[in-house]
């Protein structure tokens, strides 16, 4: 009877001694804490933050089976992220959340939101140069697209393994686009250009051309890139729905109760995934440095075609507006217009920062589309 | 397919393709706003 008594204390304690022998769940679990910390007490994007946090609090402590072929967390994650669901859900809900007005009343900002994903292509070349095999190297530069659902969408398909790392990386340098641009904003450019005065947008956009858009960018991006349809139709089925009018209750619930339990699903899965044996790497720290560099090479070359598109139109262009043609939306929008206003308070670029910003959600959806179509193209991926 | 020809193939078929696609989308909805221009509501009698 000591025998058994001794070994079933022996049960209670075996997740001490495994968490003393491995020191990475316990560096693990500290980092969960911190995003939770970071969500909750600091407001910093709260709705992935904790549910990250725990995920990686619960999958974490030793012996934990929500990972394991039978546990909760694993269950989500075949359903929701090895399938792609999730990402495309979230779509439906940016789309749903999403006014192109902005984007449809000077459409040439499209042009900023192309330029804008550069990023993604440089970062690219450096990870192969770095070593990363192809498919890691393509997953690693989508961070640049500063767009989770499409950065997740790409990597659960073709590099799983780094899921964990390049979700936090994307989520977490989305949050930190308000420090990381306006440096690289003001080093790109002259007082003069910073201090320009953009014209309002006067010209209102119809009904009409709001409701072809989801259809017309559905229809060419997708003859185009094929590969990328479910990324580029679900975030214009959710856009076509809210320009409609005609389905609130669909709209809403893609935007509320749809995107808020995708997003509890999601965050919880990709916490789950940041297991310390896996997550403790050196690759790690590499790709959240290159998701850095990612980040400034898209604002670098945002700034770059807002300074063209200056050029030419005669100086009617503030460069600054280059810098939200981003995915992270509306943070990069509101980022360009506090600079331009601190040079300039006469200048007001919230609304040409929303354009590009727009621009951004939909160059970062074709970027990703023409992306994995150029691979399919090489036969590398089916 | 080696490294160097995998990410200039990437660099040029990705970007170029992004900014054509991109631009190709800009022509077409200004051209679609130039169509279908917004009318100024009717005053009821």
């Amino acid at each position: 009877m000591a025998d058994a008594i001794v070994n079933g204390l022996g049960g209670l304690t075996v997740g001490f001694q495994v968490l003393v022998a491995d020191w990475r769940n316990t560096v693990m679990i500290l980092v969960g804490f911190v995003f939770l910390y970071l969500g909750i007490k600091k407001d910093c994007e709260p709705l992935l933050l904790v549910p990250i946090g725990f995920g990686c609090i619960l999958a974490n402590i030793p012996l934990s089976d929500v990972m394991s072929e039978e546990g909760f967390i694993r269950t989500i994650y075949n359903a929701g992220i090895a399938t792609e669901l999730f990402p495309l859900l979230i779509f439906v809900g940016i789309g749903a959340m999403t006014d192109f007005g902005p984007l449809l009343a000077r459409p040439s900002i499209f042009l900023l939101g192309a330029a804008g994903q550069f990023g993604i292509f440089l970062t690219l070349l450096l990870a192969l140069a770095m070593g990363f095999p192809q498919l890691d190297a393509v997953a690693i530069g989508i961070i640049g697209a500063c767009d989770g659902p499409t950065a997740i969408y790409v990597t659960s398909k073709y590099a799983p393994h780094l899921l964990g790392a390049v979700s936090v990386a994307a989520y977490s340098y989305m949050s930190l686009v308000p420090i990381i641009q306006p440096p690289i904003m003001r080093f790109m450019t002259t007082k003069k250009e910073r201090e320009t005065v953009m014209k309002p947008l006067a010209k209102p956009v119809s009904k009409t051309t709001k409701l072809l858009f989801p259809l017309v960018i559905t229809i060419l991006g997708g003859v185009i890139a094929p590969k990328g349809l479910p990324l580029l139709g679900t975030i214009m089925l959710g856009n076509l729905m809210r320009e409609s009018g005609v389905v609130t209750r669909l709209t809403k619930a893609s935007e509320n109760e749809i995107a808020n339990v995708v997003t509890l699903f999601l965050g919880l899965c990709i916490g789950a995934t940041m297991v310390g044996s896996a997550f403790i790497k050196a690759q790690t720290l590499i790709i959240l440095g290159l998701a850095f560099v990612a980040i400034c090479l898209d604002t670098v070359c945002g700034v770059l075609m807002g300074k063209l598109m200056r050029v030419a139109t005669g100086g009617k262009v503030n460069p600054l507006i280059g810098a939200a043609g981003i995915s992270a939306f509306p943070m990069a929008a509101r980022v360009v217009q506090k600079e331009g206003a601190k040079w300039n308070k006469k200048s007001y670029l919230l609304m040409h920062a929303m354009g590009a910003n727009a621009g951004g959600q939909v160059g970062s959806v074709i970027a990703a589309a023409v992306m994995l179509s150029v691979l399919a193209g090489m036969g590398i991926i089916r | 397919m080696d490294n160097f020809t995998f990410g200039m193939t990437m660099l040029i078929c990705g970007m170029g393709g992004t900014l054509l696609t991109l631009w190709v989308m800009s022509l077409i909805m200004g051209l679609l706003g130039k169509l279908f221009p917004e009318k100024p509501e009717k005053k009821e009698a």
